[in-house]
């Protein structure tokens, strides 16, 4: 049977566009879900250190079922990586709806708006615009920062090519690439009090959609989430919160002091010290965390960062619930017929 | 230099005054001699004002000054130039998290702004730099912008 005729006979090639409903700027499923009232749970695959398709995958599979979208990261850490074009391009094929993650460290403005129409032309229906971490913390410190945009104006570009149909010197594109636009936001570092100013600046440049460095202080997204509904974002803007599953007392300390912009209470931190097993406590908190954002008016979802504990990312969101019986759309057996026919 | 850098931000409403009041004349004065000498004294005014700013500000001489709309916190000081900050990495004693002796750039820009009669402009969204601009003079900028060609 043709592939072809495979379709015909069982439906869409899960790869294919689906069709863009009235009110969005994209085709993608991510969009779908957060316009329809539901809450999203997104999370992000680790690109693999590693040339084989067949290994993002496996990564993506562990998501099935449980989220909504999938964040390819773009050299997280300043550590190099598979790209996230590439694992976005192999995820779209299967008919997964990625976020790609596109950091301004190591691209000027010549090669990232390239990028993002070769995203959208992949099938690449949301991006995450991020100013990224600097060279120095990563593992190749002697390479050129480029840092030609900042997270802001590559908002601000992207809307350019998408609804003015234009790169920014001017010239016309036959098709404009049609991406939902994400940002981060990160109100558990200084300077706190503007730390909504510099959302609504991402909300000005054209965010959509933001989510958040990781969230353990749930008052501090409550007030957070109060003042930004009080400047009217959560009506122009979905809020997805992180939340971070935490392995031991120790991962948590690591993560606080090591990564800057890491905020975690010293409450988790002593009750992960005192849990007979923390890795469970970790999972436990985690849960706790995901309920309790979601009760917050104005959050629309959760972003679940489980670096190297992804295989629990089931468990945990279904024991937190926040998806109200809704199952995410995950692939089917058509996934693996992409041999051509011979006939 | 970094002290008086921080100088300038804790002073940002006398300097946003002083800017206030004199920017008006110099850019006055430059487009005269703009008038009178062509480029012929860019040179030298480039070098006023890189060595005054350099002095107050750590100015790194992007070409497309923001002082005014960042807290009189030069944002080219940024490890990553960023131009709407900060990035989500600002340490908890609000330091940078690329070089942690140093205050966040807009850190310091945002507590600068709070003082300024007209800090909301930080609130503005600025689109990235021209590069061309790097090593020019922002004063001639708006001189010849007021005059209507660049």
């Amino acid at each position: 049977m043709t592939e072809r005729a495979v379709i015909d006979a069982e439906g869409l090639n899960p790869g294919d566009p689906l069709p863009r409903l009235p009110d969005h700027v994209s085709h993608g499923r991510f969009e779908r879900v957060l316009r329809a009232g539901h809450f999203a749970v997104s999370t992000e695959i680790a690109p693999p250190d590693s040339a084989d398709p067949e290994e993002v995958l496996r990564r993506a599979s562990l998501f099935d079922g449980y989220v909504d979208a999938i964040n390819a990261t773009d050299g997280s850490g300043a550590n190099c990586h598979m790209s996230s074009l590439g694992v976005c391009a192999l995820l779209t094929r299967e008919g997964y709806s990625p976020i790609i993650q596109v950091s301004c460290r190591d691209r000027n403005r010549i090669a990232i708006q390239g990028d993002l129409l070769g995203a959208a032309a992949l099938g690449v229906c949301s991006v995450l615009c991020l100013s990224g971490d600097d060279v120095s913390v990563g593992d190749h410190p002697e390479a050129k920062p480029v840092f030609d945009f900042d997270s802001v104006s590559l908002l601000q570009t992207v809307r350019t090519l998408r609804d003015e149909s234009r790169f920014l010197s001017g010239r016309q594109l036959d098709l404009p690439p049609r991406l939902f636009l994400g940002a981060s936001i990160n109100p558990f570092a200084p300077p706190y009090a503007n730390r909504v100013d510099q959302f609504a600046k991402k909300v000005a440049a054209g965010a959509q959609f933001v989510q958040s460095q990781y969230c353990f202080d749930v008052d501090m997204a409550r007030e957070f989430m109060a003042r930004s509904r009080d400047l009217g974002l959560t009506e122009q803007c979905y809020v997805l919160m992180g939340v971070g599953v935490l392995a031991s007392a120790k991962t948590a300390k690591w993560l606080k002091s090591a990564i800057p912009g890491v905020h975690i209470p010293d409450a988790i931190i002593k009750r992960l010290e005192q849990a007979e097993k923390p890795k469970a406590e970790g999972r436990r908190i985690a849960v706790e965390l995901m309920q309790q954002l979601a009760e917050i008016e104005g959050i629309s979802g959760i972003h679940v960062m489980a670096y190297k504990q992804e295989e629990w990312i089931g468990e945990i969101v279904t024991q937190s619930g926040v998806l109200q019986g809704r199952k995410p759309w995950a692939p089917t057996h058509l996934t693996h017929i992409k041999q051509p026919a011979s006939a | 230099m970094y002290r008086v850098r921080l100088w300038s931000v804790r002073h940002s409403r006398q300097l946003e005054w002083i800017y206030g009041t004199f920017n008006p004349l110099l850019v006055k004065l430059l487009r005269g001699t703009v008038k009178l000498f062509g480029t012929r004294l860019d040179k030298p005014i480039t070098k006023v004002e890189a060595v005054a700013k350099g002095f107050f500000f750590d100015c790194k001489m992007c070409g497309d000054c923001a002082l005014s709309k960042t807290g009189m916190s030069c944002p080219m000081n940024c490890p990553k130039t960023i131009r709407n900050g900060p990035c989500g990495g600002v340490r908890e004693n609000g330091h940078c998290e690329v070089k942690p002796e140093m205050r966040c750039v807009w850190v310091a820009a945002w507590d600068g702004a709070s003082r300024m009669k007209g800090g909301d402009a930080i609130k503005s969204v600025n689109f990235a730099v021209d590069n061309r601009g790097k090593g020019t003079s922002s004063w001639l900028k708006m001189a010849r912008e007021e005059l209507g060609h660049d």
